[in-house]
């Protein structure tokens, strides 16, 4: 390379990775182009609002969208107190310290752990032990397990984002420790944390290998939360698996797909206005 | 590793705000928060303080009890059958004939970690490229449009993923390969491009924590930007792209429903890169749904190897965020 002259080199550098980042997001925009050009035809309302007919070969997926709409919402129910009342007590309760560590480790730790053990674990505790059956129950609860670590992380940064001096003008007014949290705190890092919530919304709906094992494949309406419900994501998979039929296999991917970006475009949005916010 | 950076001090970020920005932020509140609620505040007894804050700790501990619960239903189910078995004789017998009550799962361990590095291999060298691009080279308006887009992409399901594997790759490989197609090789290419935006997020992160002081004195002694990059920025970026580099893979060894699409999950060792695949997560996956008694067991099993690989790279990948401090 000492033959080549720095600043040549440096074109040459600034190509090939110019070349290479190109190559990713052509990649990336390649697989949404792709299932949307394919998938958009079958979006018709008969599709969207229709019942599924010989097992998803003929007809919509009306209870995919209600099954996929209830898990996440149960999902993210369930993890929302716990993960905030986790950040809440990380920033405002502790000072660093060994317990705290703890904490996070068990975030972290939580954070690492891959989808199909936490469609085991729900299925050997909520669905078997639990006697709950394959439902919108156990399914909830297990997705709500792994969407936990997103919303504590999340909610972490915004509640730390929030200026100090707000909580010092509420203490020295007289408000007391929580009651300065729920009037100033929280409502100032409400942006935040709603990211935190969505992206874990955004995780859910995603999310297929949990799902198939806590909550079924059961093609009719869930009517309550001990009965058995197949997503979107998990319908398209046995769909295209099984090759029932490809035309509503990419409808249902493209439905899966644009409700997911459109849930995370709007988290990203938030968290971005809320950090231009505070800055 | 961000959150490192921010958890050390709070107030000492908060000087370093300009006071018209934080006279900003205050005033709304000085405005509508203060005059009602504090002032008519029924005064709280510290007692229910005391059980706000105990409740708390209780919310918090929840992702730690979480973490054991799940590790003590895997392994319990899974244990004694590995127990019986021999622990030895289970990870490296390669014969899996769950229905003679036979149980190896060392094609699967085989087939998740070449599988996963390959990803890696492949998945980290196109991140890093990009993420050096966006960080060192690109306009900083691109980067202000490509960086959330990139993250974005991280929320596409892998069934998506597993399913244009399917329909493109496939059968490109097949044929301008030969075999079937369905192969190590399309798993490992799917798994990286699946872990591209964990990457490129992390490590773009990683280069952005490096003080500017570093990038300007490099420069300033007259250094191209690409001498700056890889002589200063990636050895202090170091420790963060190692660790985005092992959380990838983290995400590779636990991925299920695309390569369970995709590797034609096949019970053999895997000799070449165009013969199909079995992971662990793909086995776990395909049998749950009919398997019973020692099989499920040994299911759980194969969830605990699982278990312990991941557990391996988290602490690699924490030691390697821990040496930076």
């Amino acid at each position: 390379m000492t033959i080549i002259k720095p600043a040549v080199w440096q074109k040459v550098v600034w190509a090939i990775l110019a070349l290479l980042t190109l190559g990713t997001l052509v990649v990336l925009f390649f697989i949404i182009g792709y299932i949307t050009s394919k998938g958009a035809g079958s979006l018709t309302a008969e599709f969207l609002f229709g019942m599924p007919e010989r097992m998803g070969k003929a007809g919509g997926i009306l209870p995919t969208i209600i099954a996929t709409v209830y898990l996440a919402l149960l999902a993210v129910a369930i993890a929302t107190p716990l993960g905030v009342g986790t950040a809440v007590f990380l920033t405002e309760y502790t000072r660093e310290s060994a317990l705290t560590r703890v904490i996070r480790f068990g975030a972290d730790a939580l954070a690492g752990v891959p989808s199909i053990i936490f469609g085991l674990f729900g299925f050997i505790l909520f669905v078997v032990r639990m006697r709950m059956g394959w439902s919108i129950l156990s399914g909830g609860l297990s997705l709500a397990f792994m969407i936990l670590p997103t919303i504590i992380r999340t909610s972490e940064e915004a509640i730390r984002a929030v200026p100090h001096n707000l909580r010092e003008v509420s203490l020295s007014l007289g408000g007391t420790r929580s009651q300065t949290i729920t009037r100033v705190v929280l409502p100032n890092a409400l942006p935040g944390i709603l990211t935190g919530i969505i992206l874990g919304l955004g995780r859910s709906v995603a999310e297929t290998a949990v799902v198939i094992f806590t909550a079924g494949s059961s093609l009719l309406i869930p009517k309550s939360l001990f009965d058995p419900a197949r997503t979107m994501a998990v319908h398209f998979y046995i769909l295209a698996r099984e090759g029932i039929s490809m035309p509503r296999a990419y409808g249902t991917a493209v439905l899966l797909i644009l409700s997911i970006l459109a849930i995370n475009a709007v988290a990203y949005l938030l968290m971005y206005r809320f950090t231009r916010k505070l800055r | 590793m961000m959150r490192a950076s921010k958890r050390s001090g709070p107030p000492a970020e908060l000087k370093t705000a300009s006071p018209l920005a934080e006279s900003k932020t205050a005033s709304p509140l000085a405005e509508s928060k203060t005059a009602s609620p504090l002032a008519e505040s029924k005064t709280a007894s510290p007692l229910a303080e005391k059980l706000v804050e105990k409740g708390l700790l209780l919310v918090a501990f929840s992702s730690v009890a979480m973490l054991f619960v799940i590790a003590f239903f895997i392994f319990r189910e899974g244990v004694p059958l590995v127990a019986r078995v021999g622990v030895w004789k289970f990870i490296s017998s390669v014969d899996w004939s769950p229905s003679k009550g036979r149980f190896g799962v060392l094609p699967m361990i085989v087939g998740s970690l070449e599988v996963t590095i390959l990803a890696v291999l492949f998945g980290g060298a196109l991140g890093l490229a990009c993420s050096m691009f966006l960080a060192e080279f690109a306009p900083k308006w691109s980067v202000r449009i490509l960086k959330p887009l990139i993250e974005l992409l991280a929320g596409i399901p892998s069934v998506v993923y597993g399913f244009i594997g399917v329909v493109v790759l496939v059968p490109w490989i097949r044929s301008v390969f030969g075999g079937p197609g369905f192969s190590v090789l399309a798993s490992a290419i799917i798994l990286g491009i699946m872990i591209l935006p964990t990457v490129i997020a992390i490590s773009l992160d990683a280069f952005n924590a490096v003080p500017s002081l570093y990038k300007e004195g490099s420069l300033a002694l007259g250094a191209t930007r690409w001498q700056t990059l890889y002589r200063v920025m990636v050895p202090a970026a170091r420790s963060g792209l190692i660790a985005g580099l092992i959380l990838g893979m983290g995400r590779a060894v636990g991925e299920t429903m695309a390569v369970i699409m995709v590797a034609g999950n096949a019970l053999t060792m895997p000799t070449s890169l165009l013969q199909p695949v079995r992971t662990l997560t793909s086995n776990i996956a395909l049998e749950m749904g009919y398997a019973s008694g020692d099989h499920q067991a040994a299911l759980f099993a194969t969830g605990m190897v699982l278990f312990v690989i991941i557990a391996i790279l988290n602490t690699m990948a924490l030691l390697a965020v821990r040496k930076r401090r």
